[in-house]
C-alpha cells in the first residue's frame, strides 16, 4: 500500500516536472510545479515528516509559486513572445543547468550507495513531529538556521532597496 | 473496520452540515440580514404551493436556476482552467474542516472517540497551507477569462490575499506560545476553564485574526477583489451557472470555516464557561458511562455550532455595516499596522509567558 503510494506520488511528480519543463504556456508551467510540490508533500508525509510536509505546501505551492503567478500575470505573459521562445537558445544557460543537474545526480548516487539501500532505520515516536524539528533546528543546527536568516534579511533589505530606487 | 466507520461517520457529518445546511442557507441569510439591516423585507417570494416559509425556499430555487442556467465559456478563455479555478475555490474551503475539532474526547462503549477528523500534529500550519492555496482559485479564474476587469480582479485578489496571509500567520503564532500546540485538539481542550479562553489570553491576536480572516475571504469591507462598481464584479465576471454558484459556495463555506477557527482558538472550542465537562457527567451519573457521555458529546457539539453560528451572524453584520476600503487603505492597513502589531504582539506574548515561568 505505501509502495503503491510512493509510486503515484513519485510518478505524477516526475511526469508534471516533465510538463513544466515543455509546456509553452507560462501558466501551465507554474500550476505544473504547484503539481510537483503537492506529490513532495506527500512523499514527506509517506517518509513521516508531517511538518516538512505542511512547511512545503505552505511556503512553496502557498506563497512562492503565488508570486510567480503573481508576476506573470503582471506581465501578462502569454507564451508567445519572442524573448519567450528564445530560452532554449540560451546555449550557457543549458550547459550550466546540465551541469547543476550531473552533480546533483552524482551526489544522490554516491549518497544512495553509501548509506546501502535495504537497510531501514528506526526512527523514534516523536519523529517529524513539530517540537522535535524546532528543538533540532535549535540545537543541533543553529548556526545554519542563523545563517539562513540572515540571508534572508539580506534579500529583504536589497529587495526594499531596489524597489526604492525604481519609485523615486 | 469501526475505526473506518467512525471516520467515515464524521467525515460525512461534516461535509453534510457544510455542504447541506450551511452553503445553501447562508446565501438566504445574507439577503435577509441585508434587508434587516436596510429595512427591506428581502427574499420572500418563492413558495411552494402557496407557502413561502419567509423565504426559506429561496435556496432551491437559486439551486435550480444556476444548474438550469448556460454554462458560459468567453471566447479566447482557456477552456480548462476557467473550469478548473472553481473546483481550486471551493476544495481548501471544505478542506480545513479536517483539523477543526467539533468536540472533545468520549469514552463510547470503552473506545475513545476523538470529534475531529484528522488529529494532525501540525494543526493550525496545515489549515494556513490549505487556506494559502484558495489564492489559485482566484487568481486562475481571473487569468482563464480572458477578460481586463477579471485579470484586474484576479490581480487586487492576488496581491491582498498574499499581503493579509502574512499577517495572519503571525497573529496567530501568539495563541500557540501560550497554549503550547498546533494541535487544535490541545488547544481546544486547554480552554476548558473559562479564564483560560483565548480571547482572554490573545486579545490582539482575535481582533486582528477576524480582520486578515475577513481580508483573506474577500469579503467587504476588503472586497477590492469583485468591487461591483468599479470592476463590475472582478474574477467570476465570466462565469455563470453552476461555476458561478460554486464561487459563492466557497465564500459562504469560507465563513463558517472562520468562524469555526475563531471559536476553536479564541472562544473555548466546544466548552461551556463555568461548567465543566466532570460536572455535566457528575450530574449524569446515574445513567451508564456510555449513555452519559453520548449526551455530553451532543451537548459539545451543539455548543460548538452555536458559538459557530454567532461568529457566522457577526461577520453578516461586518459585511453590511462597513464600506469597502480602497486598495491602497487595505495594503496600508495590512502591512503598515496588522503586520507590525502583529510581531509586537508576539514579542510581549513571550515576554510574559517569560516572566510567569
Amino acid at each position: 500500500m505505501e509502495l503503491l503510494i510512493f509510486f503515484i506520488f513519485g510518478g505524477v511528480a516526475v511526469l508534471a516536472a516533465f510538463l513544466m519543463i515543455i509546456s509553452w504556456n507560462p501558466v501551465a508551467a507554474v500550476l505544473n510545479m504547484i503539481l510537483v510540490m503537492f506529490c513532495l508533500a506527500g512523499l514527506f508525509v509517506l517518509l513521516n515528516a508531517h511538518f516538512i510536509a505542511a512547511i512545503q505546501i505552505l511556503v512553496y505551492a502557498g506563497a512562492i509559486m503565488v508570486l510567480f503567478m503573481f508576476i506573470i500575470m503582471l506581465l501578462n505573459l502569454r507564451g508567445n513572445e519572442p524573448i519567450w521562445k528564445s530560452r532554449d537558445k540560451n546555449v550557457l544557460l543549458s550547459f550550466l543547468g546540465f551541469l547543476l543537474a550531473v552533480g546533483a545526480f552524482i551526489k544522490l548516487f554516491s549518497t544512495l550507495k553509501a548509506s546501502g539501500l535495504n537497510q531501514g532505520t528506526q526512527i523514534g515516536e516523536d519523529f517529524g513531529t513539530t517540537a522535535l524539528v524546532g528543538k533540532i533546528l535549535f540545537t543541533d543546527y543553529l548556526l545554519p538556521f542563523e545563517i539562513a536568516s540572515i540571508l534572508l534579511l539580506v534579500a529583504i533589505i536589497g529587495a526594499v532597496m531596489l524597489a526604492k530606487t525604481k519609485i523615486d | 473496520m469501526e475505526d473506518f466507520l467512525i471516520t467515515t461517520a464524521k467525515v460525512l457529518f461534516i461535509f453534510g452540515l457544510n455542504m447541506g445546511v450551511f452553503a445553501p442557507l447562508l446565501t438566504w441569510v445574507e439577503r435577509k440580514q441585508s434587508a434587516l439591516m436596510q429595512d427591506r423585507i428581502g427574499a420572500n417570494r418563492a413558495d411552494i404551493l402557496g407557502f413561502s416559509m419567509i423565504g426559506l425556499f429561496h435556496p432551491i430555487a437559486d439551486a435550480i436556476k444556476m444548474l438550469a442556467k448556460e454554462d458560459f465559456i468567453p471566447e479566447g478563455a482557456n477552456k480548462i482552467m476557467h473550469t478548473l479555478s472553481p473546483i481550486i475555490c471551493v476544495v481548501p474551503a471544505l478542506l480545513t474542516f479536517a483539523v477543526i475539532p467539533f468536540g472533545g474526547e468520549y469514552v463510547i462503549g470503552g473506545k475513545h472517540i476523538k470529534l475531529v477528523i484528522a488529529d494532525l500534529d501540525v494543526g493550525l500550519i496545515f489549515i494556513f497551507a490549505i487556506s494559502s492555496l484558495a489564492t489559485y482559485g482566484t487568481v486562475i479564474a481571473g487569468w482563464s477569462s480572458n477578460n481586463n476587469w477579471s485579470l484586474l480582479g484576479s490581480l487586487r485578489a492576488s496581491a491582498q490575499m498574499i499581503s493579509y496571509e502574512v499577517a495572519m500567520g503571525f497573529t496567530l503564532v501568539g495563541v500557540f506560545m501560550v497554549y503550547g500546540s498546533l494541535q487544535l485538539t490541545q488547544i481546544g481542550a486547554a480552554q476548558e476553564s473559562f479564564f483560560r479562553w483565548g480571547i482572554f489570553l490573545q486579545p490582539l491576536g482575535f481582533f486582528m485574526f477576524l480582520a486578515c480572516a475577513i481580508a483573506e475571504n474577500k469579503r467587504a469591507p476588503f472586497d477590492v477583489a469583485e468591487g461591483e462598481s468599479e470592476i463590475i464584479a472582478g474574477y467570476f465576471l465570466e462565469y455563470s451557472g453552476l461555476k458561478f454558484g460554486m464561487f459563492y459556495m466557497a465564500e459562504f463555506l469560507e465563513i463558517v470555516t472562520i468562524s469555526a477557527m475563531v471559536t476553536t482558538l479564541f472562544f473555548g472550542a466546544w466548552h461551556i464557561p463555568f461548567i465543566s465537562s466532570a460536572l455535566i457527567l457528575s450530574m449524569l451519573s446515574f445513567l451508564n458511562e456510555t449513555l452519559a457521555n453520548i449526551i455530553l458529546m451532543l451537548i459539545h457539539i451543539s455548543v460548538f455550532w452555536v458559538k459557530v453560528i454567532f461568529f457566522i451572524w457577526f461577520q453578516m453584520t461586518i459585511r453590511w455595516t462597513l464600506p469597502r476600503f480602497r486598495y491602497d487603505q487595505i495594503m496600508k492597513l495590512g502591512w503598515k499596522i496588522l503586520l507590525p502589531l502583529s510581531l509586537a504582539n508576539i514579542l510581549v506574548t513571550g515576554i510574559v509567558i517569560l516572566i510567569l515561568q
